[in-house]
C-alpha cells in the first residue's frame, strides 16, 4: 500500500481537517483516564514523555536561574554581588542541573520516548514498566540532588575535578554524586528500551532504511547510553568512596592519581556530548523536510553518520586534557581524532541546507528553529576544531572561549532542536494548535538573545578571561555587560512559550491529524494520539520522507 | 600596567614569537571557518527567500547523485582543517620542547596564591619577574589541588598538579606587565589567584633580584600577599567577622596568658603562635578558633608573615598593593 493510502486509513475513523471535538475523546491517551494514580503509574510512554517533560522543564527553569545569576554577578568586575562561594555554587548548580536533568533527557526521554513506537508502528516500547521505572529513578537522583542544593549547595563545578571534590571542598558534594550516580541508570534503563524496541517492535515494513533519521539518532544514541554511562557510574562511586573512606584511587594524599579521575570522567561525558547533540539531529532532519516539501537530502549518509559519530566520540575524550600534563604522543593522537569527529559533525549542516535547496520553504515556528539551528551548530561546531588544535588550545583552554563554545553547541544546537521539536510535534501531544505569530516572535528572540550572550564570550576567551572567574579585571567589563544583557532577551525568549504552549492546552484551538502535512508514521494517527497508538495496522511507507519534491539519492541511481 | 584599563579590548598583546604566531594559527583557521560558514548563512537566507512557498522556481531535481558531494563536502573540509591539526601541533611541539640554556623558576601553586622561586633563590608570591629575551622554564607543582598557570600574553597555560611536577618553557620578547591567571577552578578564592607577569630589561631583572634578595621590606612585602593568600585578614583586620586579636603593633609588646604568665610577643611567639595557636592560650576568655598552620605553611612563607607582622606598625591599616 502507497503513503497515500495510509493516510486514507486514518482518514476512516477521523477527518484529520475538521476534527471533531466529542466524537472519540475517550479514545485519546490524555482523556482515557483521569486519575493521578493513571498519570503516576502509566506505563503509556506518550504520558511517561509527559511526566519527564514536566520534570525537566522544572529542572530547566532552576538552571536557567541560576545562570540569570550567575551573569548578574557578571556585570561587575569586583565580585560585588555574592560572595565567591554562592556564586562557585551557583554556576555549579546550573551545570549539574543544565548537563544531567535537562540536556542529557531533553529530547531522548520525552520527544524519543513519545515518538519512537509511533514512528516505527509499535504499540508502545519493548520494556513499558521498565520505561516507568526509569522515570522513577531519574527522579530519586533529582531528588538526590536537590537535597544538595537545598542543604547548602556544591561547589565543585559540574565536572568535580579531585582532588578539590575528595579532599577540599566543603560543601554536600556526597548527595550531589549520589543524585548524578543515580541519574545514569535512568539513561541506561532508557537506551536499553530504545534499542530493543528499534529492534524488534517495527511495524511489519518498517525496514532499516525506512526508519526516519530521528530513530537512526535515537538508536545512536543509545548505544551511548548503554556503553558509556556505566564509565561515570564507576567513576562516581569511586569518588564517592574516595571522599567518605580516603581509599586513595584520585587523591594524591592516599597515593592516588589527580588526573585519572578526569580520564575516566571524559570517557563518558565527551560520547554524553552526542548524546545531547544526535537527538538534536534527528529533530532537525525531522523539521526541515516537513517545511521544505522535500526529501531529506542523503538519507542513507545521515543515517550512517549518526553510527559512526557515536562510535568515533568515544576516541577523543583526551582532547579535554591538552595542557593537564597527559602524554604529548596522546594529546597528538587525540587532536587528529577529535578533527575527524568534528568536521563531520559540523557538515551535516551542509545536508539540511542542501534538503532547503529547491524545496517549497514554509517559515513556521518550527522551521525558524531549525534553521537557527544550522547557524549556530555549524559555528559551535567549527569552534570546537579550534580547541581540538594543540597550539590553540594552549591559550583558549578553560577560557570563556570554552564556555561559549559548548554553548553554542548545547543552547544553539540541543535547546533550539528541543524547542523546535517541542512547537513541530506540540499538535501532536496534545491536540492543539499554539499561536503561531508568538512562536515566531520568540524563536527571534532566542536567536538574538543566544548570539547577544554568548557570542562576546568568544572574544572575552581570546582575550584571556578564565572561565569560573566571579572577579575579573575591569578591562572584560564591557563584553560581561554585553553578554549578561543578551541573557535577558534569552530569558524572555524562553519565558514566551512556557506562556503560550501552556495557555495553548486549554485555549488553543484543535489541531488536526497532521497539520503540517508531514510524512512519517506518527502523523497518520489522530492528535492526540489513541491510548494504544494505532487503531489499524500501521503501514510503513515505501520510502522514508516522500514529500512532494525529491531530493538525489545515490541507490536510486542504481535501480 | 601596560594592560589598559580600557573598557573594551577586541586582541590581546602578544609577547613571545609563539604568541604572535598562534595569533596567525587561530587568524586563518578563522578566514577558514568563514569560508565553510557564510556559505550556509548565505545559501539559508537566498533559499528562504527564492524558494519561499508560493514563489515560482525551478524545483527540478538536479539528478546529481548525492553520494560524490556527499564525500567532497566531507572530506575536502576535513584535509583543509588537517593542514591546521599539524601547524598548530608544530606550535604545540615546539612549546614543549625547552632550550639547554632556559632559566629554571620554580612555582608552587596553593589555594590561592602562586609563589615563584628564581634560581638565584629569591622568591615572590603572586608575581613574576622575569628577563625579556631570555628562555624562562617554568618548573611547577601544586601544595593541595589542582590548578594552572595561564599568561594570555603568551597563549599558554599549563596544569600545576599536586605530587607531580609540570613545565613549561617560553621566551618574551616584550616587556611590559601582563596578567596571570589561574585557569583551572579550584575552589572558593579561584579568581583571587591572579596575579602579574612582569617583563623586565636584564639589567632591570638583575636591579630587581638584587632589590628582592637584600631588603627586608621585601621580604615583609611578600609577607603581606602570603598574609592575604592565607586569608588571616579574614579574622585578624579590624572589621571582620570574627574579632581575633589585632595583629598590628603586636610585635615587641606583652600578651597576657590565659595560664598567668606575661610574655613578650617576639619572633619565635609568633612563629609558634602560628604554627600551634592551642598552645599558650591568651588571657580574655576569647574562644581559640585558630587552625594550626603546622605542617601547612611553608618555613619560607613563615619567615616573611613574621617579617610582615614585625613591620606592621601601630597602625592597623597598611595600604593594599592591589
Amino acid at each position: 500500500m502507497s503513503g497515500s493510502a495510509t493516510t486514507g486509513d486514518a482518514h476512516a475513523f477521523r477527518d484529520p481537517q475538521t476534527p471533531d471535538a466529542t466524537l472519540d475523546r475517550e479514545a485519546d491517551y490524555l482523556h482515557a483516564e483521569h486519575t493521578l494514580r493513571s498519570w503516576f503509574f502509566t506505563t503509556d510512554h506518550k504520558r511517561i514523555a509527559l511526566l519527564y517533560l514536566a520534570s525537566i522543564t522544572a529542572f530547566f527553569v532552576l538552571g536557567a536561574v541560576t545562570a540569570g545569576l550567575v551573569r548578574l554577578a557578571l556585570v561587575v568586575p569586583d565580585g560585588q554581588v555574592f560572595s565567591n562561594d554562592t556564586y562557585n555554587k551557583l554556576f555549579t548548580i546550573h551545570g549539574v542541573v543544565m548537563v544531567w536533568f535537562f540536556l542529557i533527557p531533553s529530547i531522548p526521554a520525552t520527544f524519543g520516548n513519545f515518538l519512537i513506537p509511533l514512528m516505527i508502528g509499535a504499540r508502545d516500547l519493548a520494556f513499558p514498566k521498565l520505561n516507568l521505572a526509569s522515570w522513577y529513578v531519574f527522579m530519586t537522583g533529582a531528588f538526590f540532588t536537590l537535597v544538595s542544593v537545598v542543604l547548602g549547595g556544591v561547589d565543585t563545578g559540574w565536572t568535580f575535578y579531585t582532588p578539590l571534590s575528595t579532599a577540599f571542598s566543603n560543601t554536600w558534594v556526597v548527595p550531589a554524586l549520589i543524585g548524578v550516580t543515580i541519574v545514569g541508570f535512568s539513561s541506561i534503563l532508557t537506551g536499553l528500551n530504545f534499542v530493543v524496541t528499534i529492534h524488534t517492535m517495527r511495524a511489519p515494513g518498517m525496514t532499516w532504511f525506512r526508519l526516519p533519521i530521528f530513530v537512526w539518532t535515537h538508536y545512536a544514541t543509545s548505544l551511548i547510553f548503554l556503553l558509556a554511562t556505566p564509565v561515570i557510574t564507576l567513576a562516581l562511586v569511586l569518588l564517592i568512596l574516595e571522599r567518605a573512606f580516603h581509599i586513595g584511587v584520585f587523591d594524591p594524599a592516599y597515593g592516588g592519581d589527580p588526573v585519572l579521575f578526569q580520564h575516566l570522567f571524559w570517557f563518558y561525558s565527551h560520547p554524553a556530548v552526542y548524546i545531547m547533540v544526535l537527538p538534536g539531529m534527528g529533530v532537525i532532519s525531522e523539521i526541515v523536510p516537513a517545511f521544505a516539501r522535500k526529501k531529506l537530502f542523503g538519507y542513507k549518509f545521515v543515517a550512517y553518520a549518526a553510527i559512526g559519530l557515536a562510535s568515533v566520540t568515544f576516541f577523543v575524550w583526551g582532547h579535554h586534557m591538552f595542557v593537564n600534563g597527559q602524554s604529548d604522543l596522546a594529546s597528538l593522537a587525540f587532536s587528529v581524532l577529535s578533527f575527524a569527529v568534528a568536521v563531520p559533525s559540523a557538515v551535516k549542516v551542509y545536508n539540511w541546507t542542501a534538503t532547503i535547496h529547491k524545496g517549497s520553504l514554509r517559515l513556521d515556528t518550527p522551521m525558524l528553529y531549525a534553521m537557527g539551528y544550522i547557524g549556530l551548530f555549524v559555528l559551535g561546531g567549527l569552534t570546537g576544531l579550534y580547541l581540538a588544535t594543540l597550539a590553540i588550545n594552549q591559550h583558549v583552554h578553560a577560557t570563556y572561549f570554552v564556555v561559549a563554545h559548548f554553548h553554542y553547541i548545547m543552547v544553539g544546537g540541543t535547546v533550539l532542536a528541543f524547542l523546535g521539536g517541542l512547537h513541530f510535534w506540540w499538535p501532536k501531544v496534545t491536540g492543539r494548535m499554539y499561536v503561531e505569530s508568538w512562536g515566531r516572535i520568540s524563536a527571534f528572540l532566542i536567536f538574538i538573545g543566544f548570539n547577544v550572550t554568548f557570542f562576546p564570550q568568544f572574544i572575552l576567551g581570546y582575550l584571556g578571561m578564565p572561565r569560573r572567574y566571579h572577579v575579573y579585571p575591569p578591562e572584560f567589563q564591557f563584553l560581561n555587560i554585553l553578554s549578561s544583557a543578551g541573557s535577558t532577551i534569552l530569558a524572555v525568549g524562553y519565558i514566551f512559550p512556557m506562556i503560550y504552549l501552556v495557555y495553548s492546552i486549554w485555549f488553543g484551538k484543535r489541531a488536526p491529524a497532521n497539520p503540517w502535512d508531514a510524512r512519517g508514521l506518527e502523523w497518520t494517527v489522530p492528535s492526540p494520539p489513541p491510548a494504544h497508538n494505532f487503531l489499524s495496522e500501521p503501514k510503513a511507507p515505501e520510502i522514508p520522507y516522500d514529500y512532494p519534491i525529491q531530493a538525489s539519492e545515490s541507490q536510486r541511481h542504481h535501480s | 600596567m601596560t594592560t589598559s584599563d580600557l573598557a573594551l579590548q577586541l586582541w590581546p598583546p602578544a609577547a613571545s614569537a609563539t604568541a604572535v604566531e598562534t595569533d596567525w594559527l587561530i587568524l586563518a583557521f578563522t578566514v577558514l571557518t568563514l569560508l565553510l560558514t557564510v556559505p550556509v548563512f548565505v545559501a539559508i537566507t537566498w533559499f528562504a527567500i527564492r524558494y519561499r512557498e508560493g514563489v515560482r522556481a525551478d524545483r527540478s531535481s538536479s539528478g546529481v547523485r548525492s553520494m560524490p558531494i556527499e564525500i567532497s563536502w566531507m572530506l575536502i573540509p576535513f584535509l583543509l582543517t588537517l593542514i591546521f591539526f599539524a601547524w598548530g601541533a608544530r606550535l604545540f611541539f615546539i612549546s614543549k620542547s625547552p632550550p639547554a640554556d632556559a632559566m629554571v623558576v620554580e612555582a608552587i601553586g596553593r589555594q590561592w596564591m602562586w609563589k615563584f622561586q628564581h634560581p638565584t633563590g629569591q622568591s615572590e608570591i603572586n608575581d613574576l619577574h622575569i628577563p625579556v629575551g631570555q628562555a624562562i622554564r617554568i618548573r611547577m607543582t601544586s601544595q593541595d589541588v589542582i590548578h594552572a598557570l595561564y599568561f594570555p600574553v603568551l597563549r599558554m597555560q599549563m596544569a600545576v598538579l599536586p605530587d607531580r611536577t609540570t613545565e613549561m618553557w617560553f621566551k618574551a620578547d616584550r616587556t611590559g606587565t601582563y596578567r596571570m591567571y589561574c585557569s583551572e577552578y579550584c575552589g572558593t578564592d579561584h579568581s583571587r589567584m591572579d596575579g602579574r607577569l612582569v617583563i623586565m630589561t636584564q639589567a632591570e631583572y638583575a636591579a630587581w633580584l638584587q632589590d628582592s634578595g637584600a631588603q627586608q621590606g621585601g621580604q615583609a612585602g611578600a609577607g603581606r600577599a602570603v598574609y592575604e593568600a592565607y586569608g588571616c585578614g579574614n579574622c585578624h583586620d579590624p572589621g571582620a567577622r570574627v574579632r581575633a586579636p589585632s595583629l598590628a603593633g603586636l610585635y615587641g609588646r606583652p600578651v597576657a596568658l590565659a595560664d598567668g604568665r606575661t610574655v613578650v610577643a617576639d619572633e619565635s611567639y609568633l612563629r609558634q603562635k602560628i604554627l600551634n595557636p592551642n598552645r599558650d592560650r591568651l588571657a580574655g576568655g576569647g574562644r581559640q578558633v585558630m587552625p594550626a598552620f603546622q605542617g601547612v605553611i611553608a618555613n619560607d612563607d613563615l619567615d616573611r608573615l613574621v617579617a610582615y607582622i614585625k613591620a606592621t606598625g601601630p597602625r592597623a591599616e597598611q595600604e593594599d598593593p592591589r
